[in-house]
């Protein structure tokens, strides 16, 4: 663009406003970046969940368990192919804010039904021989140096007591944005040690043999246990995660709201920023019209100007946002794996440069059809 | 041959017949200029003077298509200019048109080089020809020293002289100018009309200029009196009424 000289120069005109335009732009974008890495947070376990699986928990609450003896029942029922199950145990390492999830799993199933944790041979049958062994994984490993041969100790805050384990592998995820920031230890360990709830897991899950029996399995495995002491509730995994994440409120909403009006401000701010810049200049704008400029080349200068402070300001805030998700992350350890995927960070980008269009276009159209004789007679 | 009759031969450069300009002001109604005729063949140095509101700028916008009269026609080496969409005539203006204003009008974020530069953006010459062009252009004017220097680093004097080399840059087919001595000093007015001689004398330019300044106007071939809306005079020689 031959005029790309001459937007430049105006952006550099007053250094201080056009500064602080793209600085708007950074800190929403930034703000845009951390927000869309906490959503992903929060919705990570019903994206990551899988579509030919069924979580079966206690129909009163997610908290109360479900008996052992269920296990044989439910592995019978047409359509289920395996069945694995799970207990939060809710310990503390060293100290409260270390906090990271831990599962007592059943070690014969568990990394069957989730294939999405890819473990080492080795690990696999070094976590079937030792009762005390830890898989961790490796986001986890890495923020607290965890190392095959390491034992964890760990606080039991429902089932109280010293509690030691034996990292004996490190699990990967089988996607970069997979979680893993968990530990998975032998169910067996846990029941054999605790002071209550023997015989008994936090929930079920189902490893379906057809994806689309899943509405007709639920209801069979419900069927089942109606009227009993302990009623189940079957959903498909991504309702549970998505449940799970209910639990806290429409997290979901709060964000798109913030977001919202943060960009809403943004576009009245810049538009605001841009009509007066294109008051300013209405002179200069008329000598550009005298010596041959046309409207719509006028109109397409200040518009470029408006895109290159919303695509600069963008693309810093979501540099920014990047750099600062691994901190927000060891902040937030209960959220799991932050992270902005691409696809979100390039719509990020196209949010920053269509607010910034949008800015730019009532002042850009007043300046396409200003009239030189006026303008000039204002000189 | 300047003539305000409506009677010349249409070889004229600038062909002016029976312009209408009213304005319209609340319920007022003012009429600018009245059936005003002029021909001015190529080459000539025509000065425009007059009161103010007597609508010497207004014609000079009108035969410089920034504005557009209430009827009558102009006609420029053949183009008629009145029946032009704005779009059309902006391009036509770009070809034809060297603008001097009396405040210069320079883009203060540019530099003396760059804003001599900007009519050249819109046509298809290479870097380098632009380059040489606005070389040409800043030499003639006496400042290829400072192509460098911004705007408030030069005198209203060599603001002008920019302003006189982007107006010339593009080779146009007539100057106009503005009141292009009205904002400088004694000394400073008399080298801007030195170069405007030059580039009638040396370069043939055709100048129309509009001036309050007697001695700014005492170097065009003919001077024409506006007032009223109405040419009633021409003098000096050369010029004929």
């Amino acid at each position: 663009m031959r005029s790309f000289r001459l937007v430049w120069a105006n952006l550099r005109r007053k250094k201080v406003r056009t500064t602080l335009t793209i600085g708007s732009f950074t800190v929403a974008l930034f703000l845009f970046g951390l927000l869309a890495a906490i959503r992903m947070g929060f919705r990570g376990g019903a994206d990551a969940a899988g579509a030919d699986r069924l979580n079966v928990i206690n129909r009163v609450s997610l908290i109360l368990p479900l008996p052992f003896s269920y296990r044989d029942r439910i592995l019978r029922v047409p359509g289920v192919a395996n069945v694995s199950y799970a207990t939060w145990f809710g310990g503390v390492y060293q100290d409260e804010r270390n906090f990271f999830p831990q599962f007592a799993v059943d070690k014969d199933t568990w990394f069957d039904v989730y294939a999405d944790y890819v473990v080492s041979p080795e690990g696999r049958s070094a976590f079937m021989k030792d009762r005390q062994a830890c898989m961790v994984g490796r986001a986890l490993a890495k923020r607290f140096g965890f190392k095959v041969g390491d034992r964890v100790p760990l606080r039991g805050t429902i089932w109280t007591g010293a509690w030691e384990f034996n990292v004996v592998g490190i699990y990967e995820g089988n996607r970069p944005e997979a979680d893993t920031t968990a530990m998975f230890f032998r169910a067996d360990y846990l029941d054999e040690s605790r002071q209550f709830g023997q015989g008994t897991v936090g929930w079920y899950v189902v490893k379906l043999s057809d994806i689309d029996a899943a509405v007709r399995v639920s209801e069979a495995i419900d069927a089942l246990f109606a009227n009993s002491p302990f009623e189940t509730l079957t959903q498909t995994e991504k309702a549970f995660a998505a449940s799970f994440v209910k639990q806290m409120g429409n997290i979901e909403l709060l964000i798109m709201t913030i977001g919202l009006v943060v960009f809403l401000t943004l576009l009245l701010v810049t538009g605001n920023t841009m009509a007066i810049a294109v008051r300013e200049r209405s002179g200069e704008l008329a000598v550009l019209k005298t010596v041959g400029f046309s409207d719509r080349r006028v109109l397409r200068l200040i518009l470029a100007e408006a895109l290159l402070m919303a695509g600069q300001g963008g693309f810093l805030g979501l540099a920014l946002a990047l750099l600062a998700i691994p901190a927000l992350s060891r902040a937030l350890p209960m959220l799991g794996m932050l992270y902005v995927s691409p696809m979100t960070a390039v719509a990020g980008l196209f949010l920053a440069i269509a607010v910034g269009a949008a800015a730019g276009l009532l002042p850009a159209i007043g300046a396409m059809r200003l009239k030189v004789v006026d303008a000039l007679r204002r000189v | 041959m300047v003539k305000i009759d409506g009677k010349g031969n249409g070889a004229a450069l600038v062909r002016v017949r029976d312009l209408d300009k009213k304005y319209t002001r609340g319920s007022e109604e003012i009429h600018v200029l009245q059936g005003l005729n002029l021909d001015v063949d190529a080459g000539d140095f025509v000065a425009f003077m007059g009161p103010s509101g007597s609508g010497k700028t207004t014609l000079l916008n009108l035969l410089g298509g920034l504005d557009v009269p209430t009827s009558g026609s102009i006609t420029v080496a053949g183009d008629e200019i009145t029946r032009m969409s704005a779009g059309r005539l902006t391009s036509w203006r770009a070809r034809h048109v060297g603008f001097i204003f009396q405040l210069y009008n320079l883009i203060p974020v540019l530099t003396a080089f760059q804003n001599v530069e900007l009519p050249l953006l819109l046509t298809r010459l290479s870097k380098s020809e632009r380059r040489k062009h606005v070389e040409t252009a800043l030499a003639v004017v006496g400042l290829t020293d400072r192509r460098d220097h911004y705007p408030r680093q030069l005198s209203g004097g060599q603001e002008q002289r920019v302003a006189i080399a982007r107006a010339i840059v593009a080779d146009p087919t007539f100057l106009l100018c503005d009141e292009p001595t009205g904002d400088l000093d004694r000394k400073s007015a008399g080298e801007i009309m030195d170069i405007i001689d030059r580039l009638v004398r040396e370069y043939g330019k055709t100048v129309l200029m509009v001036s309050h300044d007697p001695q700014a106007a005492e170097r065009a071939r003919v001077v024409l009196h506006l007032d009223k809306g109405v040419l009633i005079e021409a003098a000096k020689a050369g010029g004929a009424a």
